[in-house]
C-alpha cells in the first residue's frame, strides 16, 4: 500500500497525463488511423494477386509520386447499368434511403401517438409502462427479428390466421419482401422513436391546450396548433435515431429481405468478400459515411441555430 | 381538461395494440421453444426437446462461452477507458484538439457498424503484414467492440459526472488528500451507479453484437450471435426459440432485480 502511495504520489504527472492520454491515443488507432486507410485504399486500383490494393506512393523515375485515382468513386455510378439504367450501387442506396425514409415514417405514425397516449396516462403506472417499452431493447436484436422469419413465412401464423379467417384460400409471400423488410424494422426502431417523443411530451405543459379549448378550439385543431409544433424537437430527434441507423442496416436485410432487397451494408459486404475488390468497397463506404454525415451535420446546423437565437433574445 | 369517453377508449386501444405488436415476436419465441415438433404455425404439444437439442449443440456452447468472455472484456474495458474519456471531456476545459477528441469518441454512435467492422477489418490485415499482429480472432473482435463501447459508455457515464457535485472534491483536496486518493476514494464511489449502467449497456452491446463480429473474426471462431445468424439465415430452427427463452428469462430476472433495488435504494434516500 505504501509501495503504491509512493508510486501515485511520484508519478501523480503521470497519471494526469494518461488520463486523457489513453483514451486519446486509443481512439487515434482505432478509429482515425482506420478512417485514413480505408480513405486511402478507395483512392488506388486493385493490386496484382498477392496485394488487394495497389500501393499509393510509387518509386518512379528517382522520386516518389503520389498516385491516386478516384475511379472508384466514378464507377459507382457508370458500372455495367441494369435495365433501370442504374447500377447496383446507386440502386442499393435509393432503396437504403428508401427503407429508411419509410421505417421513420411509419415509427412516427405509430410512435407518435403512443407517445402522446402514454405521456397522458396515469402518472403511477407511466414508469412500468415505459419500462416495458424497453425491456425488448434488452433481448437480442437478431432473436426478435429472427422471430418474424418464423410469424411471416409461408406456413407460418400470419398466413395460418388469415387462411383460417378466410381473407386468403392460398399462403401469400409475405417474407423476403419490401413487407417484412418494413415490419421487421419498424419493429426493432420503433423504441428509438417513442422514447425521445415521449421525453418531449411528458414535459409538455397541460395548460396549454386548455387554454386553447377554452378559446374554442376543436380537439383536433390544438393537436395540430400546440401540441405538434411543440414537440417539434422530439419528431426530429426521434427521427434521426431512426433513419441513421436504418441507412446501414445489414442483419434485417440479410434475414427479412430477397434478393432484391439489397441495401449498401450488404453491397459493401459483398465487394468486400465475394468480388475481393477492396477499394470499391472501401469507396462504398467512404460514400456510405458521407450519406450519413450530411443529414447528421444539417441537423446540428440548425440545432446550433436555435440556440443561438435562443441567447440572443 | 375534458377527455372524452372516445378518445379514452382510442387511447386504451392504441397503447395495447402497439404493445402487442412489441411483445407477440417475443410471445411466438417463447412458446414454440416448447413445441414438440419442428412446426412454427401450429403448437403440437408440450416438450423439452429443444432445449436438449441447445444442450447437446456443440457450436452454440462454444459461442455462448466465447460471447460471454468477449462481453466481460469489452464491458470492463469500455467501462475504464470510458471513465478516462469522461473524466478528461469534462474536467478539462481545454486541451489540445478537444473537438477531435470529443467527435471520435462520439462518432461511432452514428456510424453504420459494417463501416466500423471494415475499417477495423483493413486496419487489422495491414499491421498483420506489417508487424505479423494481431491475428484475427477472439481479441481483434474485443478491440472492434470496445470503439463502440467506449462510445456508450462515456455518454452515460459524462451524463453522471456533470451533475456530480465538485465542491465534494475539493473538500477532500482541502483536507490534504492526493489527486488519486480524492480520484479513487470520493470521485468513483460518487459514480459508481453509471459506472454499473455503462458496464451493463455495454455488456449487452458486445453480447448481441454480430456485424462486427463477422468483420473482425478469424477462422473457426464465432461469437453466439455469429452461430445464430448463420442458423437463422439458412431457415427455422427451434433450438435458437429455446436459447432466445433462457436468454429472455435471465434479461427479465435482472430487470425485475435492479428495479427493486433501485425502488428500495429511493425508499430510503426518500426518508
Amino acid at each position: 500500500m505504501r509501495f503504491l502511495h509512493h508510486l501515485f504520489v511520484h508519478y501523480s504527472n503521470i497519471g494526469r497525463r494518461s488520463v486523457l492520454g489513453v483514451p486519446y491515443l486509443w481512439l487515434l488507432i482505432f478509429f482515425a488511423i482506420p478512417f485514413f486507410i480505408l480513405l486511402r485504399i478507395s483512392l488506388t486500383d486493385m493490386g496484382n494477386q498477392l496485394d488487394p490494393f495497389s500501393p499509393i506512393v510509387i518509386f518512379i523515375n528517382d522520386s516518389w509520386t503520389i498516385h491516386t485515382k478516384i475511379d472508384n468513386y466514378i464507377s459507382l455510378f457508370l458500372d455495367e447499368e441494369n435495365i433501370f439504367g442504374k447500377t447496383i450501387y446507386i440502386e442499393s442506396y435509393l432503396l437504403s434511403f428508401k427503407y429508411a425514409f419509410l421505417t421513420t415514417l411509419f415509427c412516427l405514425l405509430i410512435g407518435y401517438p403512443f407517445s402522446y397516449y402514454l405521456a397522458r396516462s396515469n402518472p403511477a403506472s407511466r414508469p412500468v409502462l415505459l419500462l416495458l417499452v424497453m425491456v425488448p431493447f434488452w433481448t437480442s436484436f437478431l432473436l426478435r427479428v429472427y422471430a418474424w422469419k418464423g410469424i411471416l413465412a409461408d406456413q407460418g401464423i400470419v398466413n395460418n390466421l388469415l387462411i383460417f379467417i378466410g381473407i386468403i384460400q392460398d399462403p401469400i409471400q409475405l417474407l423476403y419482401t419490401d413487407f417484412s423488410m418494413l415490419i421487421g424494422m419498424t419493429y426493432v426502431y420503433l423504441p428509438f422513436m417513442i422514447l425521445p417523443l415521449y421525453a418531449n411530451l411528458v414535459k409538455l405543459d397541460i395548460r396549454l391546450l386548455e387554454a386553447s379549448q377554452d378559446l374554442g378550439a376543436s380537439s383536433w385543431k390544438t393537436f395540430w396548433l400546440i401540441t405538434v409544433p411543440l414537440s417539434r424537437s422530439g419528431i426530429v430527434a426521434g427521427s434521426m435515431l431512426v433513419f441513421i441507423p436504418c441507412l446501414g442496416e445489414f442483419v434485417i436485410p440479410s434475414l427479412l429481405g430477397g434478393a432484391e432487397n439489397v441495401m449498401i451494408g450488404r453491397v459493401v459486404w459483398d465487394e468486400m468478400f465475394s468480388s475481393n475488390n477492396w477499394p470499391r468497397a472501401s469507396a462504398l463506404a467512404i460514400t456510405m459515411i458521407v450519406c450519413v454525415i450530411l443529414p447528421l451535420s444539417i441537423y446540428n446546423q440548425r440545432l446550433s441555430n436555435k440556440v443561438n437565437a435562443e441567447l440572443n433574445k | 381538461m375534458k377527455v372524452s369517453n372516445f378518445s379514452r377508449h382510442l387511447s386504451s386501444i392504441w397503447l395495447g395494440t402497439v404493445y402487442l405488436f412489441l411483445y407477440a415476436p417475443l410471445l411466438f419465441l417463447v412458446v414454440f421453444s416448447f413445441n414438440s415438433t419442428r412446426q412454427d404455425s401450429i403448437f403440437t404439444g408440450f416438450s423439452f426437446r429443444w432445449y436438449q437439442a441447445l444442450a447437446n449443440d456443440s457450436r452454440i456452447v462454444d459461442g455462448f462461452c466465447l460471447s460471454l468472455e468477449i462481453a466481460l472484456i469489452t464491458a470492463t474495458l469500455s467501462v475504464v477507458l470510458g471513465t478516462l474519456a469522461s473524466y478528461s471531456i469534462v474536467r478539462f476545459s481545454n486541451f489540445k484538439c478537444r473537438t477531435l477528441f470529443i467527435s471520435m469518441l462520439n462518432a461511432p454512435l452514428v456510424m453504420p457498424e459494417v463501416i466500423i467492422g471494415l475499417s477495423l477489418l483493413l486496419l487489422f490485415v495491414g499491421s498483420q503484414r506489417l508487424i505479423g499482429w494481431p491475428d484475427r480472432g477472439a481479441m481483434t473482435i474485443v478491440l472492434g467492440h470496445t470503439l463502440l463501447g467506449i462510445a456508450y459508455a462515456s455518454v452515460v457515464i459524462q451524463s453522471r459526472f456533470k451533475e456530480m457535485d465538485m465542491s465534494i472534491e475539493e473538500a477532500a483536496m482541502d483536507l490534504g488528500s492526493y489527486p488519486y486518493q480524492v480520484f479513487f476514494l470520493v470521485t468513483l464511489p460518487n459514480i459508481s451507479q453509471s459506472l454499473i449502467a455503462a458496464w451493463l449497456l455495454t455488456f449487452t452491446l458486445s453480447f448481441d453484437d454480430v456485424v462486427i463480429s463477422e468483420f473482425l473474426s478469424g477462422p473457426g471462431i464465432t461469437t453466439l450471435p455469429q452461430v445464430i445468424f448463420s442458423y437463422a439465415r439458412r431457415g427455422v430452427n427451434p433450438s435458437i426459440y429455446a436459447a432466445a427463452t433462457i436468454l429472455m428469462f435471465v434479461v427479465t430476472v435482472g430487470i425485475i432485480y435492479l428495479g427493486l433495488i433501485t425502488a428500495r435504494k429511493n425508499k430510503n434516500t426518500r426518508y
